[in-house]
């Protein structure tokens, strides 16, 4: 039982890292119909930013007051990524735009790879490891076993985690239901061209969608860096099939759906992890989201597309 | 990271005569404000800073000269690109009407010259380069293998207008079946080369059936989830496979049951030809050449087949090909085999050419090579895939030799690490200078009257439903 509830906590603190990467995918997924293939790759620039922010505060500056260093961090990593995200946008997918299906994810297969790569020669090739800054936690459940006692613990980390990805989550979709901006953005995920006859600027919209995506996805870089520990290049490929995977088992264009899926996501690996194999928890993610798009193309909470002829 | 982009096409460089010049050299300017600021924001972290590794933890360190270069660098790109490039576009060059006349028969020459060129080309090396023809052959075979796959993928992206990440899994399959059977059952190469065909064809198959339903991009990640999952199967199933430290001693082919060597009942005992290690990259080549013969020539008989027809009918409305009463799953299913069985033929060439496979070969940059090499050279143009395979391999492999740069950036300088960087970049900026590949015309399969190429502007290619 501790086992099963120390398996539920991690579960769904690497589910809100998840859920946090898919929402940039189905957000832009909705509006412009198309798999941000780079957006997974957002997500290690936006940790490798967090990185360099981390090791600027606490090593140059000499901040040694956590909390404070931590929303430093957040903030300067989200506005740094956004940018990343924005240019990724005006570089590979405008130019682009009202060309055929293919073009686009091609230059984002592209785009990819060049960030992927930029990071590596830049940065190096070497995982980065950072050691665990904040430690300790409060115990949930204690009991014995066969070999000692087992406890279920819910670490700090995770608790910010968890409390970071709901503040998030709240802010965010207010931010969609509630101000101009969100109303611009349903209106081009519903009908663009009618958007732009009514006055929407589209192209401002999407542009901002792509800033939100690379904001939350930076924000998840931040806490996996946290998390884990140890950051490469190459983080972002994985992450972001498992996250597109979150979004499509949510309902591709649905924002809880996203959330939704993430969780699921999170908790089917971590447990797929913990009671059977570990070498094979990418093959049961891929394989659910085969198996979801088979049988259940809309996915969880999303709309069902239908075809006009 | 825009700079290499925006340096590109600074050559054409002449004075053109703008009434409004002055507004345009300030909007010029204003704009390359903006794009070396963003480069300031972008590659702050990234190229002023560096975190390095060091015994204590990690330790950032600054590159302040590298940073101020890159944004210098966009600065004058952009400027460049603004002030010569751009503002005669849109003046000069419009667009040509959609179809095109007879003319010089451009492409007919370069498809019969590269064709006569890749008969010869290994005797063309052996005679012209004898130092370095090895390495050149070796290259060719490469490329070669790359422009089969291509091939093999434009059947099912190009023809039948499924977009499939996953096709490298076809790959894996071909080169696993004949480095398995060579262990376990010792199959020699020619044995082995149907069985991988068939193998492929049948993972098609099976992979293919449930998925076919699905539309466009949603099949294109499922795709990518299957050959992922092929790739983490053989990683991990150690006892079959050997896991990642692969399969070795995969056998090379032989001429009729006799190798290629010194010892005695060789083929070059047989026919009393003294043996030179050049003769094996010679005969590799033209296996490969042959199987991509193979592949070009049954593609281009099955379009005219109706099955062919009904691929291409399928790329370009599903619906209506539906109503007409073509059986869609099966068209899609054969399209789908058909494209992995010549992966497979590749994959079992690729082991015999390596003797030695591992999952690290297989991974999903493999897939998105190919998939570029087809998107790039055009969907469904046979001769686009060969030109987009010899600039993107090729051009990858021109870096490998780049010495003279050395004396630039200093010994430590080392090209090699930026082929693929360059090669993403290559695929972004051609794709957003010509997003229907570099040859866009096509060949009609049925005409009335007269042959007439048309634009791919008016076809609905890779819409992928």
């Amino acid at each position: 039982m501790e086992y099963f509830v120390q398996q539920l906590v991690n579960g769904l603190t690497l589910g809100s890292i998840y859920g946090l990467i898919a929402i940039g995918y189905t957000m832009v997924y909705g509006i412009i119909g198309m798999i941000n293939f780079a957006h997974g790759d957002i997500f290690m620039i936006g940790a490798f930013i967090a990185l360099s922010t981390f090791l600027l505060l606490t090593t140059i500056l000499g901040i040694s007051f956590l909390p404070l260093v931590l929303l430093v961090v957040l903030v300067v990593s989200m506005a740094f990524t956004s940018a990343w995200g924005w240019t990724v946008e005006r570089l590979a997918y405008r130019p682009l735009r009202g060309s055929f299906r293919l073009a686009p994810l091609i230059t984002a297969i592209g785009m990819s790879i060049v960030l992927q790569n930029f990071v590596q020669v830049s940065q190096g090739a070497r995982v980065k490891p950072l050691p665990p800054q904040i430690t300790g936690g409060i115990t949930l459940m204690e009991g014995s076993s066969a070999n000692g006692t087992i406890q279920a613990q819910l670490s700090y980390m995770q608790i910010i985690i968890i409390a970071t990805t709901l503040v998030l989550m709240v802010g965010f979709s207010l931010l969609i239901s509630r101000t101009p901006l969100g109303r611009a953005q349903r209106a081009c995920e519903q009908d663009r061209k009618m958007a732009a006859l009514l006055g929407v600027n589209v192209d401002r919209t999407i542009s901002l969608t792509f800033i939100m995506g690379a904001a939350l996805a930076s924000v998840a870089g931040l806490m996996f860096m946290l998390l884990y520990g140890v950051i490469d290049f190459y983080i972002g490929f994985l992450a972001g099939v498992k996250a597109f995977t979150a979004a499509v088992l949510g309902g591709i264009g649905s924002l809880p759906g996203a959330m939704l899926g993430g969780l699921l996501i999170g908790l089917i690996e971590v447990f797929w992890s913990a009671y059977f194999t570990v070498e094979y928890k990418d093959v049961a993610a891929f394989s659910i989201l085969a198996i979801v798009l088979i049988f259940m193309p809309s996915g969880l909470l999303g709309k069902p597309e239908i075809e006009k002829v | 990271m825009a700079s290499t982009s925006e340096t590109a096409g600074t050559g054409t460089s002449g004075a053109v005569p703008q009434p409004e010049r002055e507004t345009r050299l300030a909007r010029a300017l204003r704009e390359s404000v903006i794009a070396a600021g963003l480069t300031a924001i972008l590659g702050f972290f990234f190229l002023a800073l560096r975190t390095e590794i060091e015994t204590g933890g990690l330790v950032l360190s600054t590159r302040w000269g590298l940073w101020l270069a890159a944004i210098g660098i966009v600065f004058v790109g952009r400027l460049a690109l603004n002030l010569f490039v751009f503002g005669r576009l849109g003046a000069t060059t419009r667009r040509k009407p959609a179809t095109t006349g007879a003319g010089f028969p451009v492409a007919k020459v370069l498809t019969w010259g590269l064709l006569i060129f890749a008969i010869v080309l290994p005797f063309f090396f052996t005679i012209v380069f004898p130092q370095r023809d090895r390495q050149y052959i070796d290259l060719a075979i490469l490329i070669m293998t790359y422009i089969m796959l291509g091939w093999g993928l434009n059947i099912v992206v190009g023809l039948a207008g499924l977009l499939d990440l996953g096709y490298v899994a076809f790959y894996a399959v071909g080169a696993y079946s004949f480095g398995l059977s060579a262990q376990y059952l010792g199959f020699g190469f020619w044995t082995a080369l149907p069985l991988a065909g068939l193998l492929a064809a049948s993972w098609g198959m099976i992979l293919g059936f449930p998925v076919l339903r699905l539309r466009g991009d949603y099949l294109a990640i499922v795709t990518l989830a299957f050959g992922e999952i092929i790739r983490v199967v053989l990683l991990n199933w150690t006892d079959f496979t050997g896991g990642p430290n692969g399969v070795s001693g995969i056998p090379k082919p032989t001429i009729f049951g006799w190798e290629l060597g010194r010892r005695d009942g060789s083929f070059n005992d047989l026919i009393g030809v003294p043996y030179d290690p050049i003769q094996r990259f010679i005969f590799l080549y033209y296996i490969i050449f042959g199987l991509a013969l193979l592949t070009n020539f049954v593609t281009m008989r099955l379009r005219r087949l109706p099955i062919g027809r009904a691929w291409e009918a399928l790329r370009e409305d599903e619906i209506a090909c539906r109503s007409l009463g073509i059986n869609t799953r099966n068209t899609k299913l054969s399209a789908f085999s058909i494209g992995a069985m010549f992966a497979g033929f590749a994959g079992s060439f690729f082991a015999t050419r390596q003797g030695f496979i591992s999952p690290e070969s297989f991974t999903f940059l493999e897939s998105a090579i190919i998939l570029a090499i087809v998107v790039l050279g055009g969907l469904g143009s046979q001769i686009g895939v060969v030109i987009a395979a010899i600039a993107m391999i090729g051009g990858i492999e021109v870096l490998r030799n780049l010495d003279f740069l050395k004396a630039i950036f200093g010994p430590d300088f080392e090209p090699t690490q930026y082929r693929m960087l360059i090669f993403g970049l290559a695929m972004v900026i051609i794709m957003v200078w010509k997003p229907r590949g570099l040859v866009s015309t096509r060949e009609p399969t049925a005409t009335l009257r007269e042959k007439k190429r048309i634009s791919s502007d008016v076809v609905a290619q890779g819409e992928g439903h």
